[in-house]
């Protein structure tokens, strides 16, 4: 071999050195830039339960907006960290609870009460008393959240914001 | 004078000013490029204006999921001239949406997409798309109530895609709820990531204009030949170019001033928009509706037949970003003149058309219940049978005045009632409400037979 020509593979080797390290310092960089990015999915939240009242506070029948905390709410969070729940007391023992979220595209929907339905103010989905669809675009029934009697108190059981997905 | 002469020279020199800047303000230009050029510089005033208000607003906003709606509060009601700021970034972002559309549809129907501009297409797409993420972002940004279901509407959409839409629509949101991280991560885009962007693509698509030049206003039988082309726009502009500064800059100064001193006005006598209800994703009595520049897509997810809908969520973008990406491999060559391309024509007008008829559709939103619709007044029963009275109270207990017009009052879903009786019999009437149909719940299951005959009773009196 030449002087050149060892010349010339030493360089092109120190050449693909060197740029292999900055890519390798890029790559190494990115990690925790990316993992800022994909934060939310990397966690998970557990769910909880949250006391939402007494129960003698609920009628039997009858149908109410109760508020509560997110399973994990951040200090930072303020009035966002609140959700809300429809509620009813079907009996003595039972309750139900469904999400105030259309199944459509998740605006919140009201309990019209002598109607006897839920509303979404977006585009017009009206779900009945059980939470099925009675008209409009909504593709499935209202979701409903978990809820048990706790020593006298009703409690609800926190969860993600009800995605509909395309199988729906 | 000599010794400042000596100063600027010596600065010149060392910082290369007129050797850069002078090609380029001074490139030549075709001649004729008249008034249909300006949308574009219009477009970046537009973006200019954005960025100086935006870094204006962020002085005076609190990006936080608690703080943020104080902080507007503060902005609107307390800062010296606050709420003209508001309005002058919220009238910017419309003008700058209007702009890119406008900007947009004289390009395609001039077809100065084709050879050798295909890329300044390409790019002029990306900054379209990054230009409504900006609006829709910003719209967050306002976090009232709007600001928060908007998100949520959001990741619904998201959620409709196949496999990773849960996923997607948690990264939106930041989380299982909306809640700290929300609002954290919509300042994020819309103050570094998506003007990033645009920063480097505005600069891109700039640079291709001077490399290849503004397109010549183009003339019916002038085909373009991609063997030919560069040669002949080279010695064309030697023969009769004009440069570009003053000969062509003075109209887009003109319409740009004029652009950003309407945005002004706007903003002095209309003002931004109101800011609704607290944040609360607990308060459920918001009627959120989006603002103007994503009405129309608004109005198409409400008109849209229920079942193609979540597959439309998903196929809708996708495809409208492909055929826009494809539209300068499909035809690269050939007639410009829309004299010569009256489907180019007829193809924007139509989307033109649609667009704007969805964004009026959106404004009545008839679709939605009119929940603010009042109790019938006696004038309006105008009856004196105490059946068909309580029939009128009924008629709007049970809702169905959300729905339904009576002698201009209520809602806009359904068919308006006044005079129903006059097109169906009673039997006909009772049909209809015991079994409801695809946008009428069925009122069979959940109303006594005493209130039903009560409403017909109503119902049947109006003639
Ligand atoms: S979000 Fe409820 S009907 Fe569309």
């Amino acid at each position: 071999m030449n002087e050149p020509e060892k010349n010339e593979s030493r360089r092109s080797f120190l050449v693909k050195l060197s740029t292999s390290l900055a890519a390798l310092s890029a790559v190494v960089a990115s990690v925790p830039v990316l993992s800022s990015f994909f934060a939310p999915l990397l966690e998970k939240t557990p769910q909880v339960w949250r006391n939402v009242g007494e129960l003698s506070k609920f009628k039997v029948g009858d149908t109410t907006l109760v508020q509560f905390q997110n399973a994990d709410p951040e200090a930072w969070a303020g009035v966002t960290a609140h959700t809300a729940a429809w509620l009813r007391r079907d009996s003595e023992k039972s309750f139900t609870a469904f999400s105030a979220n259309c199944t459509h595209l998740g605006c919140p929907v009201r309990w019209e009460k002598d109607a006897e339905l839920f509303m979404c103010p977006c585009h017009g989905g009206v779900y009945y008393k059980d939470g099925s669809v009675a008209a409009g675009p909504p593709p499935k029934s209202l979701v409903r959240y978990k809820v048990r009697i706790n020593k006298n108190q009703v409690e609800i059981q926190t969860s993600p914001v009800p995605i509909t997905s395309i199988s729906a | 004078m000599k010794f400042l002469k000596k100063i600027w020279h010596w600065v010149d020199d060392r910082s290369g000013l007129t050797e850069i800047f002078l090609p380029l303000i001074k490139h030549p230009v075709p001649p004729g490029s008249k008034w249909s050029y300006v949308f574009g510089s219009a477009t970046l005033f537009c973006f200019i204006l954005q960025v100086i208000t935006g870094v204006a607003l962020a002085l005076l906003y609190q990006p936080s999921s608690s703080g943020a709606y104080q902080s507007l509060e503060f902005i609107t009601n307390k800062a010296a001239f606050g709420n003209v700021l508001r309005g002058i970034h919220y009238f910017g972002a419309s003008g700058m949406i209007i702009m890119v559309g406008v900007h947009m549809i004289r390009v395609y129907i001039t077809a100065a997409y084709k050879y050798p501009r295909e890329m300044g297409w390409i790019s002029g797409v990306i900054l379209l798309f990054l230009t409504i993420a900006m609006g829709f972002t910003g719209q967050l940004l306002r976090w009232d109530s709007n600001g928060v279901w908007s998100s949520v509407v959001a990741a619904e959409q998201l959620g409709r895609v196949p496999v990773i839409g849960r996923p997607l629509a948690r990264l939106l949101l930041g989380g299982d709820t909306i809640g700290g991280h929300s609002l954290s991560r919509f300042f994020a885009y819309h103050v570094f990531i998506i003007p990033a962007f645009i920063f480097l693509v505005v600069g891109y698509h700039l640079m291709l204009v001077i490399r290849n030049g503004i397109s010549e206003p183009p003339k019916a039988g002038r085909l373009v030949d991609p063997k030919t082309y560069r040669q002949w726009y080279k010695d064309m502009l030697k023969k009769v170019g004009v440069p570009f500064w003053p000969y062509a800059a003075w109209r887009d100064i003109i319409f740009g001033t004029a652009t950003i001193a309407v945005i002004i006005l706007l903003a002095v006598f209309a003002g931004p928009p109101k800011l609704t209800q607290a944040p609360d994703p607990s308060m459920v009595y918001s009627q959120p509706k989006p603002d103007w520049y994503m009405l129309s897509i608004f109005s198409l997810f409400a008109l849209m037949p229920a079942r193609i809908e979540s597959y439309m969520i998903v196929i809708g973008p996708l495809l409208t970003i492909f055929l826009l990406l494809a539209l300068p491999f499909a035809s690269n060559k050939g007639e410009r003149s829309p004299l010569r391309r009256p489907w180019a024509v007829f193809g924007s007008v139509c989307v033109v058309v649609f667009v704007l008829s969805l964004f009026l559709a959106g404004e009545r939103s008839a679709w939605s219940p009119s929940f603010n619709a009042k109790p019938l007044t006696a004038a309006q029963i105008n009856s004196a049978d105490t059946t068909v009275i309580s029939g009128a109270a009924l008629f709007y207990k049970k809702g169905c005045l959300y729905c339904h017009k009576i002698n201009g009052q209520g809602g806009l879903k359904g068919p308006d009632l006044s005079h129903v009786a006059l097109r169906l019999s009673a039997g006909q009437m009772t049909t209809r409400i015991i079994n409801g149909g695809d946008q009428m719940p069925a009122y069979g299951g959940i109303m006594s037979n005493g209130d039903m005959h009560k409403i017909l009773a109503f119902l049947d009196s109006r003639r």
